[in-house]
């Protein structure tokens, strides 16, 4: 496999990783620090590499920045490139930080850049972000699909080596449905590198392969265990492919609610803490020899092992028997200590010290053995409570999780040579102890001599531990460091909180499928392509499209309103009201329910009639309204607002279920059965009449406010003779899957009495110049029924409604914001919606604000509505709108513009 | 994403269903004090540890139910 | 009378998928009389309503779903009217839409926003129960081991529909 990195072309073999395949073409130098631009390799093989970060390109939009070289797989023809240097990994200007590292201490940002404060925005975030970074970020859509999957199983075993790979094995045996996942592209953690296993290895898997209960997730990192054993897994599905099968998403996020979590993470090495101990070429032991003899890929030809416990022994064999120098093993228990290494752009000597006597050793490969930390990250965010193993030299679960068993390495469980306190420290130079974000044991020292003393708090001062990969190899080095500045144990300091994820994960990956069409529904109703072809302009009203005007040529919004207004005033318009909210109320006791809901009295409403119905809250303020038909005297149709239907629903059958069990009356939503057709205008009638299969539809037998059962060209109707207009007007409900063709029926009986479509913008001009209100236009949560000019409906006699004891409350009464209209002396003049009134411009006490604001088509002036401080006293009075740079005079007026006594309702 | 056990369905994903706040409020009748009414729409527990509370399998069965939830550990205690 | 159109109606027009493809296929269920029943009933249209949780009754052609308590869902033939009874019996036909998911790893393309179990164990044949598909609430009953009813509501159709082509995508659905 041939791939390129900056620019230069290589080999690769099947199964590498980008780090493997650069270090056995010899490249050892592979990214440039955070904040100091030092050279630097990889100091890992697996996922908690913090150097080796690199952008991977298959053009345009698919550019990944920030990806661990230790994590990547190669594939043929991968481009990939360093980040984080100007011009060159080689030549990088940024390198100048280096040199001015001693001006550079922790909290160097908070103590310098604070004057003057604005710059802080303009200047000097951009120019340290630029300065100190990671990748670039991409700057074009993302063109990739990613998937979720829920997921339940029996087992779930994080991690594949030898302790999860037995766990497995045995829950599979058992009958289980297992789940098994591993970060890494093959299964088999440390097995992998030893030749030895691979055959118990291959026998394992087959059998876990062949299980049709198992399921088998390589690179898949468990990244978060979240509430009740579900824990999320990403998978990297085609990153590993060179050319994927557009079919198949990029990666998924598997949501697992697992009975029982076996986390088998196992542990990562530390590295030492000396002088120089960030160049490349120097690694930790177990790194130098995954490279040696799991890919091949020596990463050195002449090796120093410098090692606090007894794996610097077993990684010097290994890597002698796959054909390294073994120069020299520094065991550190036996009085060394490292002085220093040189080397620009990769090791050349190591320095060491003993009783006085130093020496220089020549290598091209160091590998650091600090003993190993186990991976408690998932166990600590299931929220478990590790304690200090002294011996181990790191914490190790304790308290126990219910479902979840950490087993193996992460558990605590190494043989007995692989275990090693905290090693010493070598704090002179520059010893490096978070590589990622350059953080050394000098400014944890610092940081504790300007008196922090809470792990937390160094943490946040130096940013040790807070790069992308979370201080996985720093965090128990930098508590040393801490607890040895403070004398002070481990266990004093305490331990910085493991949060999730574990890696980072792509924020497509958590998006999944919600993006684009799919990021919310989009809901239409029945006439909606009709509405299309007759050139609607839609709005969004929560997830819904709604038409809102239907321009013809030439024609902007504010001439398509007018002429739509005009239309409904003279002759007749229809509009799509299919989105309001229906519910049935059915039941013996459905007016008694209600009489208890709604604030109006039901009991004497006679079947085949309507009234305006308003829904209050406990508190007394209007959370409702609409009109409410009584089929039979059992049987209402509700209508609710658009956005409150499913509210509403819910709010009425709390009650139903939880306050008045004993009433029997039931709930059924019927927004979506029906399909309604609003026909206003003083022609509606003369519309529908051939439509209406002989029904009598005349003022006498169908008053305003009444609703009967009939046909429509033969299909089952609801029909309301309801306004929110102004207008003589019908409400026509037929069966969603008839909504199209009674439009179409419909349309061409209007056009014939010189009408046409309206939508909402003209619906909300119309109902504004007759004082209608709109619940959450009007209203904002704190207008009673008075306020808005509806005490009207309050059923007097009624012993309760829901918010009646509301209304009696202090406060409830007085000088309240009460709707008013509001008239311009200039009658082109339309004010602002939300815009603040004052009595003048001298005083800026709020008296309320503007509600709703139109041109007002038909009464020739605009028009305002407004919730004005004690407004009903305040008629005829002259109030100030205050605008930027400026006040309008405004008149109070009643809140009807248009047909104050309702005449053209009734027609 | 929490598991709640719904009586009837049994336990279900958090997200079918819908808070319903604190269990066992009384309403009081429309002759309640100013105090017992005003208790009624605004005063609420806020315990640190067991808090009894609705709940409504609003994605499921539709029905409302009580469950007691330890406000520390975010556990349903039987 | 004028013509029904029913939501997804350029689905409607395509075959249903080979029922031996690998593939989990996504077919809309042809119209139906649905029926919304609430109250203390015993049965409908002469059939007795399960009245086991989360269970099914298939008499005929006629299924009648529990959803709760005191609460089922009739899918019935077109044809058939609606019958009266004891509590509330409400017309819903129009306001939900049925689809087909069938075949092979069904269960698997609806767990890609359904958080249910939908092993067999877990929800067997003849199990049902509203549950969420993404941001869409659904009503799911297994009539059989490799199919699915789901219903939703008309307006959410499109969404769900969707939903579930992408989700197939990588099952080789084109």
């Amino acid at each position: 496999m041939k791939f390129t990195f900056d620019g230069r072309p290589y080999e690769a073999r099947r199964g590498d990783t980008l780090a493997a395949a650069l270090i056995r073409n010899g490249v050892h130098l592979m990214g440039r620090s955070f904040k100091y631009h030092r050279p630097r390799g990889v100091l890992a093989a697996g996922a908690e590499e913090p150097n080796a970060l690199v952008e991977i390109d298959r053009g345009g939009a698919r550019r990944t920045p920030n990806l661990r070289a230790t994590v990547v797989e190669v594939f043929d023809g991968m481009v990939a490139r360093s980040q984080n240097r100007t011009p060159s990994l080689r030549f990088d200007v940024g390198a100048v930080n280096d040199l001015l590292a001693p001006f550079l201490p922790p909290g160097f940002y908070y103590k310098t850049f604070m004057w003057p404060i604005g710059a802080w925005a303009k200047l000097y975030e951009p120019l340290i972000r630029r300065a100190a970074g990671l990748g670039r970020a991409p700057d074009l859509p993302d063109t990739d699909r990613y998937t979720q999957r829920f997921a339940h199983c029996d087992v779930l075993v994080i991690g594949a080596g030898p302790a999860g790979l037995a766990a497995a094995a045995e829950a599979a045996a058992a009958g289980m449905r297992v789940m098994l996942c591993d970060e890494q592209a093959e299964f088999g953690g440390s097995l992998l590198s030893d030749p030895a296993a691979a055959a118990g290895l291959h026998e394992t898997l087959a059998a876990l392969f062949a299980n049709p209960r198992a399921t088998m997730l390589c690179r898949t990192t468990a990244f978060g265990i979240y509430g009740d054993n579900l824990v999320g897994l990403a998978e990297r599905v085609t990153d590993h492919l060179p050319d994927p099968d557009p079919a198949l998403p990029r990666e998924r996020l598997w949501q697992v609610r697992a009975k029982r979590i076996v986390v088998a993470a196992g542990a990562i090495e530390r590295p030492l803490v000396f002088p120089g101990n960030d160049r490349p070429g120097i690694m930790l032991g177990d790194a130098a020899r995954i490279f040696a003899t799991r890919y091949g890929a020596n990463p050195g030809r002449n090796a120093v092992v410098v090692t606090a416990c007894d794996t610097g022994a077993d990684v010097a064999r290994d890597l002698a028997a796959s054909g390294v120098r073994i120069a020299r093993v520094i065991d550190l228990r036996e009085g060394f200590r490292v002085t220093g290494t040189s080397g620009r752009l990769r090791v050349s000597f190591i320095g060491i010290e003993r009783g006085g006597a130093r020496e220089k050793i020549p290598c091209d490969l160091v590998a650091m053995c600090g003993g190993w930390t186990p991976s408690i990250h998932l166990y600590s965010q299931a929220r478990g409570k590790p304690r200090f193993d002294a011996a181990l030299g790191a914490f190790v679960p304790d308290t126990e999780v219910s479902n979840l068993i950490c087993v193996g390495a992460c558990a605590g469980d190494m043989p007995g040579a692989y275990r090693a306190g905290i090693a010493p420290v070598s704090s002179e130079g520059r010893a490096f102890v978070d590589f990622q974000n350059d953080v050394t044991a000098k400014d944890l020292e610092l940081a504790t001599r300007e008196g922090f003393r809470s792990i937390e708090h160094v943490k946040r001062y130096t940013t040790t531990g807070m790069a992308t990969d979370q201080g996985k190899t720093s965090n128990i080095n930098a508590l040393g460091i801490v607890a040895g500045a403070l004398g002070a144990t481990i266990p004093e300091i305490g331990l910085t909180t493991f949060r999730t994820p574990y890696t980072p994960v792509t924020f497509g990956t958590l998006a999944g499928h919600s993006r684009g069409d799919l990021f919310d529904p989009v809901r239409t109703t029945p006439m909606h392509q009709l509405a299309v072809a007759a050139g609607a302009v839609f709005e969004d009203v929560g997830t819904w499209k709604r038409a809102r005007y239907f321009p013809r040529a030439a024609e902007d919004m504010h001439m398509a309103v007018a002429r739509e207004c005009r239309m409904v005033r003279d002759s007749v318009g229809m509009f799509d009201a299919t989105t309001l909210g229906e519910i049935e109320v059915v039941g013996a006791d459905a007016a008694e329910f209600m009489n208890r809901v709604y604030i109006n009295a039901w009991t004497r409403l006679a079947p085949g009639r309507c009234r305006y119905g308003v829904m209050l809250g406990e508190n007394g303020f209007v959370m409702d309204d609409g009109v409410v038909g009584r089929l039979a005297p059992d049987r209402f149709h509700v209508t609710t607002t658009t956005g409150g239907a499913a509210r509403v629903l819910a709010a009425m059958e709390d009650y139903r279920q939880t306050e008045w069990p004993e009433l029997r009356v039931w709930l059924t939503s019927v927004s979506e059965q029906w399909a309604v057709i609003a026909v206003q205008g003083p022609r509606a009638r003369e519309a529908l009449l051939p439509l209406v299969d002989g029904l009598d539809i005349s003022a006498a037998v169908m008053p305003h406010m009444s609703v009967v059962e009939g046909t429509f060209l033969g299909i089952e109707m609801r029909l309301f003779r309801v306004s929110f207009s102004g207008e003589m007007g019908f409400e026509v409900n037929v069966p969603a899957d008839y909504g199209h063709a009674a439009w179409e029926a419909i349309s061409a009986r209007v056009g014939a009495c010189q009408g046409g479509l309206y939508g909402t913008e003209a619906m909300h001009v119309l109902r504004a110049e007759k004082g209608f209100i709109i619940v959450g236009q009007e209203t904002d949560g704190t207008a009673t029924p008075d306020d808005v000019g509806l005490a009207w409906a309050i059923g007097k006699a009624k012993p309760d409604f829901i918010g009646k004891r509301s209304l009696t409350r202090s406060g409830m009464s007085g000088p309240r914001r009460q709707l008013v209209g509001l008239r311009t002396d200039d009658p082109a003049t339309v004010l602002e919606e939300g815009a603040q009134i004052t009595a003048t411009t001298d005083d800026n006490r709020p008296l309320g604000h503007v509600t709703s604001a139109y041109g007002g088509a038909t009464v020739g002036h605009s028009i305002a509505l407004a919730m004005i401080e004690s407004g009903r006293d305040r008629l005829g009075a002259t109030l100030q709108v205050r605008m930027p740079g400026r006040a309008i005079a405004v008149r109070v007026t009643a809140p009807v513009f248009y047909d104050p006594e309702g005449a053209r309702l009734d027609a | 994403m929490k598991l709640i056990p719904c009586p009837i369905c049994g336990e279900r994903a958090e997200i079918e269903f819908a808070y319903g706040g604190q269990a066992g409020l009384v309403r009081p009748p429309p002759t309640a004090t100013e105090a017992a009414w005003g208790a009624y729409l605004y005063s609420r527990e806020n315990p640190k540890g067991a808090l009894r509370e609705r709940w409504r399998h609003i994605h499921g069965c539709g029905r409302f139910f009580n469950l007691t939830r330890d406000t520390v550990t975010d556990k349903f205690i039987p | 009378m004028p013509d029904a159109l029913p939501p997804l109606a350029a689905l409607a027009r395509r075959g249903p998928l080979d029922r031996a493809s690998p593939v989990p296929g996504v077919t809309l269920a042809p119209p139906m009389r649905r029926v919304a029943l609430h109250g203390d009933m015993s049965f409908y249209a002469g059939i007795p309503l399960p009245r086991t949780p989360l269970r099914a009754a298939l008499s005929d052609e006629t299924a009648i779903l529990w959803l709760g308590p005191e609460e089922w869902l009739v899918l019935a033939p077109a044809c058939d009217n609606v019958v009266p009874g004891n509590g509330s019996v409400v017309d819903v036909s129009h306001r939900q839409v049925g689809l087909h998911i069938e075949g092979y790893r069904a269960e698997t393309l609806l767990n890609a926003a359904c958080p249910l179990d939908l092993d067999l164990d877990a929800f067997p044949v003849g199990a049902c129960t509203r549950t969420v598909f993404g941001k869409a609430q659904i009503t799911l009953w297994r009539r059989d081991a490799a199919l699915f009813h789901l219903e939703v509501a008309r307006s959410f159709a499109g969404y769900v529909h969707a939903l579930l082509r992408e989700a197939a995508l990588e099952f080789g659905a084109g």
